[in-house]
């Protein structure tokens, strides 16, 4: 799914409008977007999410150290992608009901749930959103999962997902270097390359990379700056 | 216990001088005139074990059940009157198929048990209706074990390794405590439960009745079911003849 285009429709009309005919730039009118790429993974005993910084509202950097892993619960985060503040107002909701969750039932939530929730709101109110989210996290019941949940508000399992504007340019990459069975750290350097390499190409992912690890430990967040990413070929 | 309301009993809205609601206490009593069901809880499972008892000749055989399953992997016995009874049967049926809609997974238990104890005790608040006459014994098989609760018609639940309602729920309970069923999987509690129900029923007052029984554990994969045919035979079987022997033993000691 592409994501980071324009799909403002009253952007031009505002123009117009705003400015009495002058052309002003797009930063005036455009939505804060997260233009993005992330992905998850899933190894054996957890979750690596990961995401770029980079948050624009049309070609302005509103943010180029944008934190888009957002907590759900101890041990669930997800990648948000797509418009910032519905990702972030539905991220608050699905918090919201999980809290609960866990006060009710007394166990701690399963991935599963905070997928399911997402996708409801997700899909409940797919013409007036646009979210790229993937959640994943830990639970006792199945160890680590992800759920990955695109525009139009499907939901899917998968052992790695990528999303986000920036996920086009590196499905060639993750479907031929993919492999069953990673460890964590093998895992988390397959997210920073590919996530690397996905920064290079797409105009709307940049800055920093964002790794959240969640084990049964808990979460383990890393950081890595630009001038530290992985170089590879660059013409 | 036969005291006397004197005006303060004509409305589940209204408390006695002495604190209390009659009309709950009230719909405790009907349950005291129905068919004693029984749910035990053991080291891999639950059973439950019921009186049905039937009242004419007519009926054909598995006619009101009084065994329930809510979602695959919840059971329901009933105690008390039967068509109220299936009311919180289907709200509770649709409590957890909502849950599965929005949560996506099984229902547990103690949430499902406390949304439904809210339902029933909301119709003991107000005038315009009347609690429920009946109380409920529901039971599952968790990823953390088995477990088991009881519903009164007051809306108050407790969890339980055993318990008993109906008009032999004393003898029941007595019986109960003389087994040590933590530690026994539900193969052999479903003879045992078998076993109590036969011996609490009496001959005497209520000529027939049916048994039934059902179950859900580690053994069935989670899921609550009828016992098989079969395995209901054999409990059965155990059942009457442990009656049999205690009659038996009875006039030897002479």
């Amino acid at each position: 799914m592409m994501m980071g285009s324009n799909l403002d429709l009253y952007s031009q009309h505002n123009k117009s409008k705003v400015s009495g005919g002058m052309n002003l730039p797009d930063w005036v009118s455009e939505k804060h977007m997260t233009g993005t790429s992330i992905m998850a993974i899933e190894f054996d005993g957890g979750v690596v999410l990961g995401a770029d910084t980079r948050s624009t509202t049309g070609a302005y950097v509103a943010n180029r150290v944008a934190d888009k892993l957002t907590k759900i619960t101890d041990k669930i985060y997800c990648c948000r992608s797509g418009s910032a503040a519905d990702t972030q107002a539905i991220a608050d909701i699905v918090n919201y009901h999980l809290e609960f969750h866990e006060v009710q039932t007394g166990v701690d939530p399963p991935v599963k749930s905070a997928a399911v929730v997402f996708k409801g709101l997700c899909y409940q109110y797919r013409d007036q959103m646009s979210a790229g989210i993937l959640v994943a996290g830990w639970d006792k019941q199945l160890g680590g999962q992800i759920y990955s949940i695109p525009i139009g508000g499907m939901i899917n399992r998968q052992k790695v997902s990528i999303g986000g504007s920036g996920s086009s340019y590196i499905y060639g990459f993750v479907d031929s270097q993919y492999k069953d069975n990673m460890t964590l750290e093998e895992s988390a350097d397959f997210v920073t390359r590919a996530l690397s390499l996905a920064i290079m190409r797409d105009g709307s992912s940049g800055g920093c990379v964002r790794l959240a690890i969640i084990t049964e430990a808990g979460v383990e967040r890393r950081l890595i700056t630009g001038d530290k990413l992985p170089k590879f070929y660059e013409g | 216990m036969s005291s006397i309301g004197t005006g303060y009993d004509l409305s589940a809205s209204q408390f006695s001088p002495d604190g209390r609601v009659f009309q709950v206490e009230y719909a405790q009593k009907a349950i005291e005139n129905s068919g004693t069901a029984i749910g035990l809880r053991g080291k891999n499972g639950v059973v439950f074990a019921m009186e049905k008892l039937v009242t004419s000749k007519l009926y054909e055989p598995g006619a009101n059940r009084r065994l329930f399953g809510i979602d695959r992997h919840i059971g329901m016995a009933v105690g008390g009157l039967l068509a109220d009874a299936r009311q919180i049967v289907e709200t509770s049926r649709k409590e957890s198929s909502n849950y599965r809609a929005e949560y996506g997974g099984d229902v547990p238990l103690r949430y499902l048990t406390d949304r439904v104890a809210g339902y029933i005790h909301a119709y003991t608040l107000y005038s315009a209706v009347r609690p429920f006459g009946c109380a409920v014994i529901l039971g599952s098989q968790e990823p953390t074990g088995p477990s088991m609760y009881m519903i009164d018609p007051s809306g108050v639940y407790y969890g339980y390794k055993g318990c008993a309602i109906g008009k032999a729920k004393q003898a029941a309970k007595t019986e109960m405590e003389k087994l040590e069923f933590s530690n026994m999987n539900i193969r052999e509690l479903v003879k045992e439960a078998a076993k109590i129900i036969y011996m609490v029923h009496d001959e005497v007052k209520d000529k027939a009745f049916e048994l039934e029984l059902s179950w859900v554990g580690e053994d069935t994969n989670g899921l609550h079911q009828r016992v098989p045919d079969d395995i209901f035979a054999e409990a059965e079987t155990f059942a009457k003849n442990s009656l049999k022997e205690d009659s038996d033993s009875e006039i030897d000691e002479s």
